[in-house]
């Protein structure tokens, strides 16, 4: 085989590769990041409702946007199944991604697995407006790179104790919009959601807040809220509101 | 070359989405087939001299330039059978091509991306290929190999049994010759014809890919 691609060694002698094509295909380039879909983080501990909260936002969002959501599983695809159980979304805008026992590697430190769930949704169904990337549950150190992301959602519950804020970490601390769900429960468990507010602004200053309880869908209308904000300012011009 | 840049390559924090794999060991593992110290040893050791020698060797003949990519393509996908690890390995390698483009941009990975298919390049294609890049030669992508296959099986064990690290380094270390070995020959036949590149297999390995797809419980994707 011939080679078109010569270049020279270290050790003096040509090296060079042919590229005879396999196939033509088209690897849509990066490009002008506002030519894609707004990339969004949903993370946080184990069970304090990432999955409840991006099906609540693909229920009140699907109308008006077209919406992708990658899952990050520890053990299996119990996130996106349960998507789909759900019919938030039509089965192939739901991709699950598996972590090999590190869910927060696989948003921070390696995130290859998930740009390429992502590239392959954008490509399948853009323009995509936006693509959610729910974590796999994990502790409070977990942070989305920004290479993956362009916004990221840290999400609590009451039931996690209601110290959680005061603990801080780069989730609740740097996260772009704090999540405290459950907020039903907050009774129930003994948690001061006024301690948790207090707390959650001593770590983050003015950055944003919301208190959910999604037992019912509406319950994510705020969050919904400020990912049209997002959007809209993604795309440099305002979006009509339902 | 520089040794900094093999060091970089050969890290296994090296950012290509390999961290979600087991090379087979959660399969192994779940099967009784590794228990401990010595069974990982074991397993390590039968995985080199099998499926490891023909990554090297591959990613040594990509690495050496002397094979057209489809050719080269066409000789690793039949010397694997399982279509779950072919489909593995396209993952991975399209992975690693990624990576490989941003750390070290250069077109010899321009071209194998053009070449490949949408799946991805096999993974031993793009090792050699990011390797070259990166200015490494024929050994050092062979032996880049091995140890991403060794220190894979080794840190997939640890974690699923919970293994004393200090011993599952202490048998990596042990392998370090073997894997210089195993190495030194896959380099030497990097620009011999393809049809005398190795051919060995690990079959149970293979079934094992084939039966761990279908778990619904599993920590690793492979």
């Amino acid at each position: 085989m011939l080679h078109e691609h010569a270049h020279d060694d270290a050790h003096g002698h040509s090296h060079s590769h042919a590229h005879d094509d396999l196939h033509d295909h088209d690897h849509p380039a990066p490009g002008d990041a506002r030519e894609r879909a707004l990339r969004v983080g949903v993370g946080g501990p184990v069970g304090s409702g990432k999955t409840a909260l991006v099906a609540a936002l693909c229920r009140l969002l699907a109308p008006e946007l077209s919406i992708v959501v990658v899952t990050n599983d520890i053990f299996t695809r119990e996130d996106a199944e349960a998507l789909r159980r759900m019919r938030v979304l039509d089965d192939d805008r739901i991709v699950p991604v598996e972590t090999g026992c590190c869910p927060h590697t696989a948003i921070r430190d390696d995130i290859s697995a998930n740009l390429d769930a992502i590239e392959q949704l954008e490509s399948l169904h853009g323009p995509v407006d936006v693509t959610f990337v729910e974590s796999g549950g994990d502790n409070l150190t977990a942070v989305f790179s920004r290479a993956l992301v362009d916004h990221q959602i840290f999400v609590l519950d009451v039931a996690g104790g209601d110290k959680v804020p005061r603990k801080g970490g780069p989730g609740v601390t740097t996260a772009d919009l704090l999540v405290i769900n459950k907020t039903d429960l907050a009774p129930l468990v003994g948690a001061d959601l006024e301690v948790m507010r207090r707390d959650a602004i001593a770590r983050r200053g003015a950055l944003p807040m919301e208190f959910t309880s999604l037992v019912d869908v509406a319950g994510a209308a705020a969050v919904a809220d400020w990912i049209r904000e997002r959007v809209a300012f993604w795309r440099g011009r305002a979006l009509a509101m339902p | 070359m520089t040794r900094a840049a093999l060091l970089l390559f050969a890290d296994g924090r090296f950012p290509s989405g390999s961290h979600a794999h087991s090379a087979g060991t959660e399969a192994a593992c779940a099967t009784g087939g590794v228990v401990d110290g010595p069974s990982l040893h074991a397993f390590a050791l039968g995985r080199l001299h099998s499926t490891g020698l023909v990554d090297a060797a591959f990613a040594a003949a990509a690495c050496g330039g002397s094979h057209g990519w489809t050719a080269l393509d066409a000789a690793y996908e039949v010397r694997t059978i399982s279509p779950r690890l072919r489909a593995v390995s396209r993952s991975l390698g399209r992975q690693l091509l990624r990576s490989g483009q941003r750390v070290w941009p250069s077109a010899v990975l321009d071209s194998l991306r053009a070449a490949a298919p949408p799946e991805g390049a096999h993974h031993p294609l793009a090792l050699g290929a990011v390797a070259r890049a990166a200015q490494l030669d024929e050994i050092e992508a062979a032996t880049a190999a091995l140890h991403h296959l060794a220190s894979t099986v080794a840190t997939s064990a640890l974690r699923l049994l919970g293994l004393d690290p200090f011993d599952v380094y202490s048998r990596l270390a042990a392998l370090a010759p073997i894997i210089d070995e195993i190495a030194g020959r896959a380099a030497a036949g990097a620009h011999d014809p393809l049809d005398t590149l190795p051919a060995t297999s690990a079959p149970l390995v293979e079934i094992l890919a084939e039966d761990h797809a279908t778990w619904e419980v599993r920590l690793f994707a492979s």
